[in-house]
């Protein structure tokens, strides 16, 4: 075994029931670096470091700390050997002080002394100064910002002796202020020693802060290469990948049909009070589909909601089919015409314990073929069901079974029913295909592809690239809240697109 | 209440050592892990508790030197084997019945009313001060009016934690349990002061109802007409939930709040009419128990009624047949824990089962979320 690595994973394979996570995967750390893992959305990098940290474990693969074979069953044992996480989402109890947080679950003595939680902050505080993670110690973390509990979580790891620091996407909740003040840190600890993994699928940040980085894409290890030899256009490369050779694009010609949807200057404010959506305009016309590409997080979820009328929009208007909305409204949206396929069908599509009928009947339920002076026509409701279940192929054993028992194909299928049979102007599909195997994909992309064939048009959100480039009419990418480029169907490649994702402008573009 | 172990579950880790101390030398130990497939256990698990718990109080029974068998026996004859017995249970069911439906239409969206006792002395006050201030009208003017001054009071009363629970975010499992301390006392003041029957012996109650405030009883039995509230209220719910637009809504916000509100369904708004409508059927039981048993507005009208309507909505699992079988079972509890102080027992048996049926319930619940896993 190599000296100079001081954590090494070694074929690591880890399936959920048939779909593979990491297929195979090396992954290697030397002592004293900044270790960017780096790739899109759904790669793997998450999933390759909760077995490192004990959340998952490998379903074969050796993992070798120090040079030693390392079992790691628990995070209990992965703290043992020094290995520390701090999550996306943070676990850290709303109601307890940052001190009491960070000590929680320490076994030293029933009873502890007087003076032992102040000798504690004491300790923390002195910690917490040496890294430069300043933070208040004795007041609750709901109190707290969301940059302050981060430092709140990282500390804890410091604290418990970690030599191995993973922070999964730690930037993801930080203002760009905080993530400087992070990149800080993370030089410090390093220059204490300790190994810092972080994964992001940001390219800034891990020029600005790794040593090293390792690109996966779809669950495998691409290549891991030092930061001083490559450059900011050959990571975009190497996470998108080369286009596959399957995916077929016909020339077709430019849409011609009158605007649908115009958006101007639209500013919305997501979690956190996060602008999420900055100064967005976009535009189209009826009988296209357009794509938005994009890394998840810029802007993707809180633009389906606010065409939805999930979201209210601070500056800025929409304008669809010639009316101008005033306020957000979901029901107006509906009525207007706005299909949506959400992006967790489980969590905000479908009621997961409600049979087929009731699940249909969402959005008509209002209508007078559906009800009547306040009464639901059961009878005919069911009749109607009936038919939509035969014409989209929805596997299910009856009209009553609850949709949760439903394979996830037949799910989106019944999603796609429901939201096609309205006849809408738009659909807005937001990773319309995720989690679903080749088939019901293929039946998917079909469907939205009638649609548009119908002069109806679809705006497609999806992080799969391929899908986006193989679909769309017209590809938008996002990145920051703000649409930084477009290209249409032809003059569309991997490369730029992947470069726009990145957040890397090229100059002689800047026209777009 | 169901939210807990899900996010529980969310959390990934949430495996529990079960061998002692499980040091790494160990091969293989015991794991006992959330399986989020398991969202609702099974019918079977409401028999298997109330008889879990039924053998959990035979202990306690036979601590006291009793022989639990014939201590149930006797509790079930007292309850279900005379026709004094039954009309009895049958009367104690009603008020558990509307209290109960009232709560399980609030526990459908999970709005937490557990304000049902306070709901139902409003509705009783109410009534009463029909009697009270217009004590001289005709049957067919009077019952009306009772029925609707209680039913309004106990509107009125679940608005004022829904009002909150709405625009401020105020958590309701507090404020509606505040209020009931709030209209027992309210309760209270008026029985003990302005209202008080001058010819009572310092009784603190009102004056009794005359016939025609009143609620017609079956024969010289105590059941009266609350039962048909109760049982129209039963069916009105279930034809509502089943067949109307406002009941799919209230289906779908119970299922999924958030594909609700991609529907475009107001929660707000629902969680507002659906408290006061929960109040409203505690405040209809509260005006049938003065107008039906009582005949007057006392001191101490409800042996925690709304309480135990708790108990009774989870039991049927918030299914109408079911709301009428286990309050039936719970008002049949209440008699036979009176039937069983001949034996030189505490009637207050019958609060020791409810308790333990409501505990070995929602453990089961629980337990059934998890599943014991061996790994190594």
């Amino acid at each position: 075994m190599n000296e100079t690595y001081s954590l090494e994973m070694r074929q690591i394979v880890k399936t959920f029931g048939p779909v593979v996570a990491n297929d195979r995967v090396d992954f290697r750390c030397r002592p004293g670096e900044v270790h960017a893992l780096l790739g899109e959305n759904g790669a793997g990098k998450s999933t390759i470091m909760c077995m490192l940290s004990g959340v998952y474990r490998p379903t074969s693969g050796e993992i070798y700390i120090r040079g030693k074979q390392a079992k790691i069953r628990s995070p209990k044992d992965a703290a043992k050997l020094g290995v520390g996480m701090v999550f996306q989402n943070f676990r850290l109890v709303q109601t307890l002080t940052a001190t009491e947080n960070i000590v929680l679950g320490e076994k030293s003595s029933f009873w502890r002394g007087p003076g032992w939680l102040r000798r504690k902050e004491e300790e923390i505080e002195a910690i917490a100064k040496r890294f430069g993670l300043l933070f208040p110690v004795d007041r609750p973390i709901w109190q707290l910002s969301v940059g302050e509990q981060q430092r709140v979580e990282i500390v804890k790891t410091l604290y418990r002796g970690a030599e191995f620091i993973i922070l999964d996407e730690p930037t993801s909740v930080l203002t760009p202020g905080e993530a400087e003040q992070l990149f800080e840190t993370l030089a410090q600890m390093k220059a204490e020693g300790k190994t810092v993994i972080l994964t992001t699928h940001k390219m800034k940040e891990v020029m600005a802060a790794a040593d090293r980085i390792s690109v996966m894409r779809k669950g495998r290890m691409i290549h891991t290469i030092a930061k001083a030899d490559t450059n900011e256009k050959e990571l975009a490369k190497l996470m998108v990948g080369k286009e596959s050779a399957a995916v077929r694009r016909e020339s077709r010609p430019r849409a011609k049909g009158p605007v649908l949807l115009e958006v101007r200057n639209l500013d919305v404010y997501g979690d956190h009070g996060r602008l999420a959506l900055n100064d967005l305009s976009l535009t189209i016309r009826a009988g296209e589909i357009v794509g938005v590409a994009g890394v998840a997080g810029n802007g993707q979820k809180e633009l389906a909601e606010v065409l939805n009328g999930l979201l209210p929009w601070k500056k800025g208007k929409i304008v669809f089919n010639g009316r101008e909305f005033k306020t957000a409204s979901v029901r107006g949206a509906i009525e207007a015409g706005i299909s949506h396929v959400p992006e967790n069908r489980m969590k905000s599509g479908l009621a997961g314990s409600l049979g087929v009928v009731d699940n249909l009947l969402f959005k008509s339920y209002r209508s007078g073929e559906r009800s009547k002076y306040g009464f639901l026509r059961s009878a005919s409701n069911r009749e109607w069901s009936q038919s939509l279940v035969e014409q989209f192929d929805v596997r299910t054993p009856g009209l009553d079974t609850p949709v949760r028992q439903l394979s996830g194909g037949n799910q989106q299928k019944l999603l796609f029913a429901r939201e096609i049979h309205r006849n809408p102007h738009l659909m807005v599909a937001v990773h319309p295909t995720q989690g679903l195997d080749v088939g019901a994909t293929e039946a998917v992309h079909r469907l939205l592809e009638n649609l548009r064939d119908e002069g109806r048009s679809v705006l497609l959100i999806s992080e799969d690239l391929d899908e986006v480039m193989q679909l769309s009419d017209r590809i938008l990418v996002l990145y920051n809240g703000s649409i930084v480029g477009e290209r249409g169907r032809e003059e569309a490649d991997r490369e730029t697109i992947g470069m726009y994702m990145a957040g890397i402008r090229d100059e002689k573009e800047e026209a777009v | 209440m169901n939210e807990r172990p899900a996010t529980t579950a969310s959390s990934g880790a949430a495996a529990l050592d079960a061998g002692a101390g499980a040091g790494p030398s160990k091969r293989f130990s015991w794991r006992l892990e959330i399986d989020p497939s398991r969202k609702e256990s099974p019918w079977w698990m409401t028999f298997v508790s109330v008889a879990l718990a039924l053998l959990a109080c035979a202990a306690f029974i036979a601590a006291n030197g009793k022989n639990p068998w014939t201590v149930y026996e006797k509790m079930f004859s007292g309850a279900f084997a005379t026709e004094f017995g039954i009309t009895e249970t049958l009367v104690k069911a009603i008020p558990l019945l509307l209290c109960g439906l009232g709560v399980s239409i609030a526990y459908r969206i999970s709005v937490w009313n557990i304000g049902a006792e306070g709901q139902f002395a409003a509705g009783a006050i109410a009534a009463t001060a029909v009697t009270i201030y217009f004590p001289d009208l005709p049957f067919y003017a009077t019952i009306p009016l009772m029925a609707l001054f209680g039913i309004a009071a106990g509107g009125i009363w679940g608005a004022l934690t829904a009002i909150p629970k709405t625009y401020f975010q105020v958590n309701e499992l507090i404020t509606s349990l505040m209020l009931n301390y709030v209209a027992l006392l309210l309760l209270d003041y008026f029985v003990f002061g302005p209202w008080k029957d001058p010819k009572g012996f310092n009784f603190p109650g009102t004056p009794m109802f005359n016939d025609a405030q009143s609620l017609p009883v079956l024969g010289d039995t105590r059941l009266h007409f609350g039962l048909v509230f109760a049982l129209a209220a039963v069916v009105l719910y279930a034809f509502v939930v089943r067949y109307t637009r406002w009941g799919y809504e209230l289906r779908l916000i119970g299922a999924n709040p958030e594909a609700a509100k991609n529907a475009g369904i107001h929660l707000k708004r629902h969680i507002l009419i659906v408290m006061i409508v929960s109040g409203a059927l505690a405040g209809l039981a509260g005006m049938s128990e003065v107008s039906g048993v009582t005949h007057r507005l006392m001191y101490g009208i409800s042996p925690g009624y709304g309480y135990t309507a708790i108990i009774v909505a989870w039991i049927a699992k918030l299914h109408p047949v079911g709301l009428v079988v286990s309050s039936v079972l719970f008002g049949g509890l209440i008699v036979g824990g009176y039937s069983v102080q001949t034996m030189g027992l505490p009637s207050s048996i019958s609060n020791m089962l409810q308790g333990a049926i409501l505990f070995f319930l929602i453990a089961g619940n629980m337990a059934f979320k998890f599943r014991l896993r061996r790994s190594g």
